[in-house]
């Protein structure tokens, strides 16, 4: 009981409880269920990503390129939906499109042995490009998408919207593929000491690249819910957001350099930044704080990670591991 | 052949050359050739029409609707480069680059061609005037006329921008805090920035509406933040109670317009803009105007623009759109 209290992620849901009572001082509708529930809501595409991004970095990898396949996968869908072709096709080929991107990040990591935040890098650019290409640079507006495709996601079921519900069936998801499942625990193995991780005979590379394609799967899902939410695709959707992810997965301490952290983590993490996001406009902040105070979050949670130093593993096999 | 023989050639080849040229000079009509930032652009097919109402109307006109491929000078130097070889009598650009075009249209200005931009335009040296689209205080004043001409109570407005740096926007706003003086009812509670990301922008459309119950308009000079906030509006069920404002494209528009949380909404239009280039290169051309500081030249409907001491005109106010039109234009651009 003690050891629970004192986990990170009862600390950071503490940190969140907290901060959203403050906020209910100054303003106390913040805090009626309607607004938690759209402040969930909100914040269903950063959880979804988050998630996607922890397999990343707990196989000691980081995907930039997150938000730029998103953007890809809504924009293929927004076109799908003007051709009239179904929303579950749309759906699957978007998570398909996006599964297919991340699968190339994790090749070039995996066969190339490129480092992944220079093959992200270049993803992300690629991917921009990309949809500048097919759209034409073209907006494709509220008025030329299908009423069913943007009500997919508002629509209300047991009182939350489908888009919040996406989120949580995908975290629990995440919960048993990460603590019950061989490829979560290699993902922890791959991260946590990669040499170690070839001795028990996982292959490293592979783990990695099925990490990028979970990601990247998750990211073209996310694709269509943002599309059909915002009701509106041109080549800048979430534009700096892979940002925002990554700093979701820090502040939920996701060790960045892989091989530690949990799933209820990066979705506190997101909910930490999503309730940042929908407080700020409320209580009248200035927008140059917001910045001030993710980035203060963001450094208190490396440095809350840095304190728990990683017991060291003994070198048995020095020579071996140079090698490797 | 005869010395005798072959003068009486010459003369008469001569002269049959005077002739054909002649008539082809009373006959030939002017060429005016519309450069624009690159082709298949909806706004400039517009544009485009707008020219060819103008050429219609002042008959013996014929335009050239040109331009790249793509959105770079390098492509428009190619362009013009052809025209002047084409002798075309006016070139009327809307450049992708403020200097790069300066040569290439200094040297179709030396050889008599008149030039001159509108919508994006050339440094000083490389035209005879620029025709902006609009001015920071015509739109600083259609913002607020937008939000006033709905709600005849007066109340309170909310101004949601680009980002809080954007030195376009921040110069309209100024310019509309500047004329809220005429509208004595009503009141800016606040101004906040979406960043033009459509995400950032929704929500800091949520936050004006539940923290401002009274809210009636969101004024949003920004294309992105139009229609994120019409977005949010409507998925708050405030349609009718909060309109939504500001400058957008119509084909952004078109639904929410249908929808009623946009009542109507500004852009300049590029049919008018098309239209006035055009009038203003020829009555160039024709040397009935010259483009000097002070001086004002006919755009035929478009009425006259007066040009400043850099040789700038401004068409005119933003152009409205509402239910009544933004259809027809949401096809266009």
């Amino acid at each position: 009981m003690s050891r629970a209290l004192k986990s990170r992620e009862a600390l950071l849901g503490g940190a969140i409880l907290s901060m959203v009572a403050l906020i209910a001082i100054r303003f106390p509708q913040f805090v009626a269920p309607s607004n938690l529930v759209g402040t969930f809501n909100d914040t269903s595409p950063l959880i979804l990503l988050a998630l996607g991004e922890m397999a990343v970095i707990l196989a000691k990898c980081i995907d930039l390129s997150v938000a730029a396949n998103l953007a890809l996968c809504g924009m293929v869908a927004a076109m799908m939906n003007t051709m009239g072709i179904p929303l579950p096709l749309i759906i699957l080929a978007a998570t398909a499109l996006g599964a297919v991107v991340g699968m190339v990040n994790g090749l070039l990591v995996w066969k190339l042995d490129i480092p992944p935040i220079v093959v992200t890098l270049g993803t992300m650019t690629i991917t921009r490009g990309a949809i500048f290409l097919i759209s034409g640079g073209k907006w494709i507006n509220d008025q030329q998408l299908s009423e069913s495709f943007k009500d997919f996601p508002r629509s209300v079921v047991l009182g939350l919207p489908v888009m919040a519900w996406v989120a949580i069936v995908v975290a629990l998801a995440f919960a048993v593929l990460i603590g019950r499942t061989p490829f979560g625990r290699s993902l922890f193995a791959v991260g946590g000491n990669p040499n170690a991780a070839i001795y028990t005979g996982i292959n490293v590379g592979r783990t990695q690249a099925l990490a990028f394609t979970l990601a990247g799967a998750l990211a073209g899902l996310t694709g269509y819910l943002w599309i059909a939410r915002y009701a509106v695709a041109y080549v800048d959707i979430a534009n700096g957001f892979e940002l925002d992810v990554v700093a979701a997965c820090v502040i939920g301490g996701i060790s960045i350099a892989g091989g530690a952290g949990s799933v209820a983590g990066a979705v506190l993490g997101a909910l930490f930044l999503g309730v940042i996001k929908n407080a700020l406009p409320v209580v009248g902040i200035s927008p140059f704080w917001q910045m001030a105070i993710s980035g203060s979050a963001i450094l208190a949670a490396v440095a809350i990670n840095a304190r728990e130093r990683r017991r060291a593993g003994r070198v048995i096999l020095k020579t071996a591991e140079s090698r490797a | 052949m005869s010395i005798f023989k072959k003068a009486l050639t010459t003369a008469a080849v001569a002269t049959a050359l005077a002739t054909s040229t002649a008539t082809i000079a009373q006959a030939a009509p002017m060429r005016i050739a519309v450069v624009v930032k690159a082709l298949g652009i909806g706004f400039f097919d517009a544009v485009h029409k707008g020219a060819e109402e103008a050429a219609q109307k002042l008959g013996n006109v014929k335009i050239i609707y040109t331009g790249p491929t793509n959105t770079t000078a390098e492509g428009q130097i190619q362009v013009i480069n052809s025209l002047i070889a084409q002798h075309v009598d006016a070139i009327a650009i809307s450049a992708n680059d403020q200097d790069a075009l300066v040569p290439v249209l200094k040297k179709a200005m030396s050889r008599g061609i008149t030039v001159i931009s509108f919508d994006s335009g050339v440094a000083k040296a490389g035209r005879e005037m620029q025709l902006d689209d609009s001015s920071t205080p015509l739109i600083g004043k259609t913002l607020i006329k937008l939000a006033a001409d709905h709600m005849p109570n007066g109340g309170e407005v909310a101004v949601l921008s680009a980002s809080a740096t954007a030195t376009n926007q921040n110069a309209w706003i100024a310019a509309m805090k500047g004329d809220m003086k005429d509208y004595p009812k009503i009141k800016l509670v606040s101004v906040v920035y979406g960043d033009d990301l459509s995400d950032k922008s929704y929500r800091e459309a949520q936050g004006l509406i539940k923290k401002y119950p009274d809210l009636k308009a969101i004024i949003a000079p920004t294309t992105v933040g139009i229609a994120a906030a019409a977005q949010a509006v409507e998925d708050d069920h405030l349609t009718g109670k909060v309109n939504v404002t500001g400058l957008g494209l119509p084909s952004q528009m078109a639904g929410h317009v249908k929808s009623g949380a946009s009542k109507s909404f500004a852009l300049w239009n590029p049919i008018d803009l098309g239209y006035a280039a055009t009038m203003i290169s020829y009555n160039l051309a024709t040397h009935k105007a010259k483009a000097e500081p002070g001086a004002k030249i006919g755009m035929g409907r478009m009425g006259t623009v007066t040009l400043d001491k850099n040789n700038i005109g401004v068409m005119s106010d933003p152009f409205t759109f509402n239910a009544s039109n933004v259809d027809k234009y949401a096809k266009m651009f």
